[in-house]
Parts: C-alpha cells; sequence; structure tokens
C-alpha cells in the first residue's frame, strides 16, 4: 500500500515516519502541507512536531492547510488516517476525533519510553496486535493532555474507541489514562505516544511500535 | 475603523496549567491575596467599516471556527474603544 506522510512547517517526524511505513512493508509517499493532491496514496500519516510553531494552540493552523481539506474528505470515504502526537493534536483540531489535546497537567516536557496497553485491535492501524498487548513505545510531548466531557469519554470507552491506554504512571494528566482514541469506523486513530520511534532495535526501546505500520497490510490481505 | 475584541478563556472544568504556574509564581514573589488565576488569549481586531450585528456574527464564527477551541474554551465578542496598548501609554505618558 502507499502510504503518505504530510510534512507540515515545524514537522519533526515526518522523515522516521517515512521510515517506519517502509519498514512496515508499506511505500512512503511524501505530501505537502500546502498541496492538496493526496497522490494516490491509499491511506495518511500525520507526523509528530510543531505543525506552524503551535501558534494560537497545537494543530489549530494546520486544521486549514489544503492537504487537511484532502485528508477529512478522504478520512470520510473510510481512508485510514493515523495521527501521531501533533498529527492526533491536529485530529482533533479538525473534529475528526473528539476531545482535544492541552498542556501535561505537571507542566514539564515529558521524553521517555512508555508502557501502554492497545485495547482496540480493529482499527486498519492496530490490526497486528493481540488484544490487550502490553507494548513499550516512545512518548514525548508538552501538550499531551487528553481532555473531553464527561458524555464523550463514557461514549469513546462504551463504544471502544479507546486504542490505547497509559500503564504505570499517567504521563500528562489524560483522562481516565487516555493514550490514543479512533473514530466510530475505526479508520481514523489519533495516538499521542510515538509508534514510528520503535520499529528497530538499534534505536529506541525496541520494535513494539512496528504494529501500527504493519496493520494496513494485514487489514489489506485479511 | 473599529475595534472587536474577542476573549478566550480555558473553561472551567478544564484544567489549566499556565495560570496554576502563575498562581503558584505570584507567593514566591511577594505578592498576596491572589486565591486563583485562570490564563486565557486576547484577540484585538481592527474591523474595515461600521461595526454591525452582520459583522459581529462573522466575527462569532471567528471565534468560533479558529481563535476558540470550543471543546476547551469559552469566548466572549465585545466592541471596545481602546486597545490595550492604547490604555497602557495613557497610563504610562
Amino acid at each position: 500500500m502507499k502510504v503518505g506522510v504530510v510534512t507540515f512547517p515545524g514537522s519533526l517526524d515526518d522523515v522516521d515516519a517515512r521510515r517506519a511505513v517502509t519498514i512496515g512493508g508499506n511505500e512512503a509517499v511524501a505530501l505537502w502541507h500546502g498541496d492538496d493532491d493526496l497522490r494516490g496514496v491509499d491511506a495518511v500519516v500525520l507526523p509528530g512536531g510543531f505543525s506552524y510553531g503551535d501558534y494560537l494552540r497545537c494543530g489549530a493552523i494546520s486544521r486549514f492547510s489544503p492537504v487537511m481539506a484532502s485528508v477529512v474528505e478522504a478520512a470520510g470515504k473510510g481512508m485510514p488516517v493515523l495521527g501521531i502526537c501533533n498529527g492526533f493534536q491536529i485530529l482533533c483540531e479538525s473534529h475528526l476525533l473528539p476531545g482535544a489535546l492541552i498542556r501535561n497537567d505537571h507542566r514539564k516536557f515529558v521524553c521517555r519510553d512508555q508502557r501502554l496497553r492497545i485495547e482496540r485491535t480493529d482499527t486498519a492501524w492496530t490490526s497486528a496486535y493481540a488484544p490487550g498487548a502490553e507494548v513499550t513505545i516512545v512518548l514525548k510531548n508538552g501538550e499531551g493532555g487528553f481532555v473531553a466531557d464527561e458524555s464523550t469519554l463514557d461514549r469513546l470507552e462504551g463504544e471502544g474507541r479507546v486504542v490505547a491506554r497509559y500503564l504505570d504512571d499517567n504521563p500528562n494528566g489524560s483522562l481516565r489514562d487516555i493514550a490514543g482514541i479512533s473514530n466510530e469506523r475505526g479508520n481514523v486513530v489519533g495516538l499521542m505516544p510515538h509508534p514510528e520511534h520503535a520499529v528497530e532495535d538499534l534505536t529506541g526501546p525496541g520494535t513494539d511500535g512496528l504494529g501500527f505500520f504493519t496493520s494496513l497490510v494485514e487489514k489489506a490481505f485479511a | 475603523m473599529a475595534r472587536v475584541v474577542v476573549d478566550v478563556m480555558p473553561k472551567p472544568e478544564i484544567l489549566d496549567p499556565q495560570g496554576k504556574a502563575v498562581l503558584g509564581a505570584l507567593p514566591r514573589l511577594g505578592f498576596s491575596g491572589v486565591s486563583d488565576v485562570r490564563q486565557g488569549k486576547r484577540f484585538e481586531l481592527e474591523v474595515e467599516g461600521e461595526i454591525t450585528d452582520e459583522v459581529l456574527a462573522e466575527i462569532d464564527k471567528m471565534a468560533e471556527s479558529l481563535l476558540s477551541n470550543p471543546v476547551i474554551e469559552d469566548y466572549e465578542v465585545h466592541v471596545e474603544e481602546h486597545s490595550v496598548a492604547e490604555i497602557a501609554q495613557g497610563r504610562t505618558s
């Protein structure tokens, strides 16, 4: 499959995400924020970083970039979209996912290997994981606190849309330890930790993140 | 030209870590008597022409779609004669 990775001004992890896509067995295609052409890709990754300098709110300006109009339209038709960290923030600002990400409750940037439980495994991005799989992948954020009102949180839990949950310490004050969620359909997933930094033994805490990039292939041939 | 101000504040139920940081700093600097601080944003919009209901409705849309995130923030739109900079100049001159 062809997986597009969008580069916004201020994206940091677009190159790592493209590398992870390739290691996951897919073809990585570079997409540009100012171009609404998705170049025929089958899926899109919105990478981490500080798009538009996090001006106004994280993801608030990126939401109105030309490429996002196409991503929102394609997501509505079922195209798999994965937003990592800043990408998650952009998905929330775009209303593709509910809730918002606010500054960490302890006010410090956090960078560490984080244990997670993968709770939803029927999405386009997590089907490679066994239900309830406990994994360790990199977490690095300053504004990673997931918040939503109680009814939205209840709905996410009730519909099984919590994709990943923090284990051990909650690193950023996210309500109900939520690390990642999906839309109803399961094609759009937002995740605060960085699976693209955990795909090779040489660097990072291991290869636990690889499943996010191999799931597409498994799904396609399932 | 007229000026319209949009004030954006975190919703009361949303944690405001920045406000908390300021609140924590005040007593360390010797300021007392402040029991809570909430930090928000103020936008001063210079608007061409008269401020009509249509203009205000348009600014309301701006506030809702871009200037604030209604999931975590409330906003308020009001017409104001002076900017903060002008008021500050008046205070110092």
